[in-house]
């Protein structure tokens, strides 16, 4: 196996020194060290591996959006190195098959760890438990359930699963979205929704679902994890809950960290996603969450929609944009550079926490002699432009397109092994 | 201007030449003469996505008067109701030459992404558009406010006008609620609390629970369509509870200064927003703003595509 | 044919003075009324806006000539120019039909300035919407040449040889305060 030297760089942006990395590990930390491959990390600093609680690959079923091994090549592309693939597919990831299948997709194509995430209810229908524990059993080892895109709404199936997912710690990721609060809604309400005469998402409806889940979450003594918060009023929840001793983890998107709700003036459905894009004090507050702790991580929420998805009216276009690639520099715009977080929170929030919220025991590890070699390499002072067209994502539906983002990947190691050298796939 | 997909499209001096142009507009018409050449060789597509037969007429008319080629291209039983997309309509719409689209959508926001996607490179006129605008309404409505209260000539200024109903639904009221307000005049909005949208404190209007209370001081009510499904959504009790509260009958209609108009941008509900006897009454002037529709489509057309591209 | 509203510069001389066109004026008016067999059959249509303008005031004077008012009208032929495309959409003037309207009539176009002779080809376009008159003539206060069309005018009130590239304005104290005729070098 090929051994590289990552020379110049700053682990966790703070120490400066050089990595070998040898056989699968990180095998020396210190100067001089020597190796098959250089690698020039000047100006950079080097991360473990990102690990995205929140990825949706898509296939199987709609390969014409992405397929695990394109989001493979994203992720990687966005210095990950292991990703959760939600549920949602088609069939939808419920049972033990479905999930070994994924699974299986992830190790042939071999460039980040792929996690399949189980559907908490059959069919995402909200009404009967998937089966949890065969999927936790499984070749895939499924620690995660969501029915992502749908809320658990029904309160009793909500508590079941909190408390039946104890048996192999598992955690119950909710898609908090009260359902008759949101009957085709399409935006933030807000000020900008009345004006836009588009139907409102209010932020009562993803309050009322953390609140309720929180106290279930107490009640059965479960660990909740909570899916891409997106109000003020939701991070409050979840530091009341917290200061309760309330077992509950909690991400917010590289996208709520970023845009208000404002953008949908455009009426361009890039900015089309679910939760909406809120206002100014949400992203105000859900930043302020996402550095004093509230919000443990980051998840991308990446979802990847072919173009005839998106070149279409409002009402008619799918929600989700993607995000694999731009996350890092998304952080680093909003939480590093104004001086919000370190980088070595960013490590916590974007590899060390959702590994240990998903339980995957070879990824977030730290960047010490012996850990197996997950490591990114991010020089966060390279401005460049984002174009659509050049994602190794199946669908170019990023809404950075146009804009100039701070910060690129400039090398991936998955497991020992270079998967992007120079800013591109290897 | 090379669209119109906005009220907030038009400053207050673009609405002006709008309603002035509509009125020398409409006394051609007067003095009888039919057609008139300005639009002669221009293609104007009307593309309507909902049923709405008095627009699309009015349009159509409008379109007709000024000499243009007219295409009606409606969703029922075209290649739309076979699930065509917004872009691949738009697309053959830019090869038959289309100069100008007038869209009738149910999608907010559709005539902006009509506009400005790149699809076609004629003007877009919004004929409606989900519950978002329906500028052309909102300028008809305000030519026919001006040509009652202010002699048809120049602005607003002063008048009061009431919205009365399903204002968050409603794109005649968004649109109502910018243009009046640009041309100078007061706005009450007046509705059930369930039936106002989200913000609508920062429009500028001011906002009333109780028709009661909202009608001594006006100039002219506005009344909305209030649709009777609304209720299965809880938005009011019952169709009875509506009208009691919110519809506009003699007794209400008494309580209005002897001047004051009562306009409703159709099609009514009789006896649920508006009763049969006001609608009917000396004061109604629901009639005279469809002829007038016609006459402020024309000034609209003209203006957009009377003059060289993307200007006026 | 421009209106410009700005102050008279360097370049710009007075061709007619108040004088000069209340003189014309009459003239015109003397030659309508002698041509016309005492005008007793005669409707003038002004083009808006300072043609609408002189049709107002040679109404006037026919007037106190014959004892008779005389039907004036004014004329919009926006609509109806050939160059609509080659600039922004233009605000409409009003139309006004006399009572009696043109059916039959002997109709005098008034205008400030023949140039090109287009503008008044548009009116006779625009005329014929309101109906078939027995004749139409055309008087203008200033005919400057260069004609682009086969028209030409009944009644002049001054030949004004110009260069095509002088622009040559009207100012009449209706709207503009003051009457003279200004010629300016472009």
């Amino acid at each position: 196996m090929t051994s590289y030297v990552i020379t110049g760089g700053t682990l966790l942006g703070e120490e400066a020194a050089d990595l070998l990395i040898e056989d699968g590990v990180i095998s020396a930390i210190g100067s001089g060290l020597k190796g098959d491959v250089v690698v020039d990390a000047s100006g950079c600093v080097i991360l473990p591996g990102l690990v995205d609680l929140h990825t949706h690959l898509r296939e199987p079923g709609r390969e014409d959006a992405e397929t695990v091994l394109s989001g493979s090549r994203a992720a990687a592309k966005g210095g990950f190195t292991c990703v959760h693939a939600m549920a949602n597919t088609t069939p939808v990831a419920d049972s033990a098959g479905v999930v070994e299948q994924v699974w299986r997709l992830g190790q042939q194509a071999g460039l980040v760890e792929v996690r399949p995430v189980g559907a908490v209810t059959m069919g995402l229908g909200g009404e009967s438990l998937a089966e949890l524990g065969a999927m936790a059993d499984s070749a895939a080892h499924v620690r995660v359930f969501s029915d992502d895109g749908k809320c658990v709404y029904d309160a009793a199936i909500m508590r079941r699963a909190l408390e039946y997912v104890k048996a192999f710690d598992g955690v119950i990721a909710q898609h908090a979205q009260e359902p008759r609060l949101t009957e085709n809604a399409q935006m933030n309400e807000g000020v900008v929704s009345g004006k836009l005469g588009l139907a409102g998402w209010p932020a009562v409806a993803e309050e009322a679902i953390i609140a309720r889940d929180v106290l279930l979450a107490q009640h059965v003594g479960a660990r909740l994890h909570v899916c891409h918060l997106s109000t003020a009023g939701s991070v409050d929840i979840i530091r009341w809950a917290k200061a309760r001793g309330i077992n509950v983890t909690a991400e917010v998107t590289p996208h709520h960290l970023y845009f208000t709700d404002d953008v949908v003036e455009s009426y361009n459905p890039i900015f089309k996603v679910n939760p909406p894009l809120r206002t100014a004090a949400d992203v105000e507050a859900v930043r302020a969450g996402l550095a004093d702790g509230t919000i443990d991580i980051v998840a991308t929420d990446h979802a990847p929609h072919p173009s005839e998805d998106k070149d279409c009216e409002w009402s008619a276009a799918a929600f989700g944009m993607t995000g694999l690639e731009s996350a890092l520099s998304i952080v680093n715009a909003t939480m590093v550079k104004s001086g919000a977080m370190t980088w070595a929170q960013v490590a916590e929030r974007m590899s060390f926490a959702p590994a240990r919220i998903g339980k995957v025991e070879t990824q977030g590890q730290p960047l010490t002699v012996g850990s197996p070699a997950n490591i990114v390499v991010f020089n966060p002072s390279i401005e460049a432009e984002v174009v659509p067209v050049n994602t190794a994502s199946a669908s170019r539906n990023t809404p950075y397109g146009g804009l100039t983002l701070p910060g690129q990947v400039v090398a991936t190691f998955f497991a020992g092994r270079a998967t992007v050298l120079e800013g591109e796939l290897v | 201007m090379k669209h119109l997909l906005s009220a907030a499209d038009l400053t207050r001096e673009d609405a002006i030449t709008v309603l002035d142009t509509a009125s020398q507009l409409a006394a051609a018409t007067a003095q009888g003469v039919g057609k008139l050449p300005p639009l002669r060789g221009r293609t104007v597509v009307n593309l309507f996505y909902e049923d709405s037969t008095r627009t699309r007429t009015s349009f159509e008319a409008a379109a007709k008067r000024l000499s243009a080629d007219v295409i009606n291209f409606s969703a029922k039983g075209s290649s739309v109701s076979k699930g065509e997309s917004l872009k691949d309509t738009a697309l053959t719409l830019e090869a038959m030459g289309a100069d100008a689209v007038v869209i009738r959508h149910h999608s907010s926001g559709a005539p902006h992404q009509l506009a400005n996607s790149g699809w076609i490179s004629g003007g877009v006129v919004n004929a409606g558009d989900g519950t978002h605008e329906h500028p052309t309404q909102a300028l008809l409505d305000a030519y026919t406010l001006r040509r009652h209260l202010r002699d048809n000539t120049g602005d607003l200024a002063g008048v009061k006008v009431a919205i009365v109903g399903d204002v968050l639904h409603s794109r005649v009221a968004r649109s109502n609620a910018i243009l009046l307000q640009t041309l100078g005049a007061s706005v009450r909005l007046v509705g059930p609390p369930t039936l106002l949208p989200f913000g609508v404190e920062t429009w500028g209007c001011e906002v009333s629970y109780d028709l009661d209370s909202s009608l001594d001081d006006v100039d002219a009510v506005m009344m909305l369509r209030v649709q009777r499904e609304r209720m299965n959504a809880a938005y009011f009790p019952s169709a009875h509870e509506y009208s009691n509260r919110y519809g506009l009958n003699s007794v209400r209609a008494a309580r209005m200064p002897d001047h004051a108009i009562v306009m409703h941008p159709g099609p009514m509900n009789r006896g649920m927003e508006i009763t049969a006897d006001v609608a009917d009454s000396p004061r109604s002037v629901i009639v005279e703003q469809v002829s007038n529709g016609v006459s402020v489509r024309m000034a609209v057309l003209y203006l957009l595509l009377g003059g060289t591209e993307g200007t006026a | 044919m421009t209106h410009d509203f700005e102050p008279a510069t360097r370049d710009t001389r007075v061709v007619l003075d108040s004088d000069d066109i209340s003189r014309a004026l009459t003239r015109l008016a003397h030659e309508v009324v002698e041509r016309t067999h005492g005008a007793t059959n005669l409707t003038l249509m002004g083009i808006p806006t300072r043609g609408a303008d002189l049709a107002v005031r040679l109404a006037a004077k026919i007037e106190q000539i014959q004892g008779q008012p005389v039907p004036v009208g004014a004329l919009d032929v926006t609509m109806y120019r050939d160059d609509l495309r080659l600039r922004p959409a233009r605000a409409l003037q009003p139309t006004t039909i006399p009572a009696d309207g043109i059916e039959g009539r002997l109709v005098v176009l008034v205008d400030d300035v023949l140039f090109s002779g287009r503008t008044i080809r548009s009116a006779l376009d625009a005329l014929s919407e309101h109906g078939r008159p027995q004749a139409v003539q055309l008087a203008v206060l200033v005919d400057r040449g260069h004609r682009e069309l086969p028209i030409r005018a009944d009644y002049v009130g001054k030949n004004l040889p110009t260069s095509k590239s002088e622009s040559v304005q009207v100012q009449l104290v209706e709207r503009d305060g003051i009457d003279q005729v200004t010629i300016e070098q472009a």
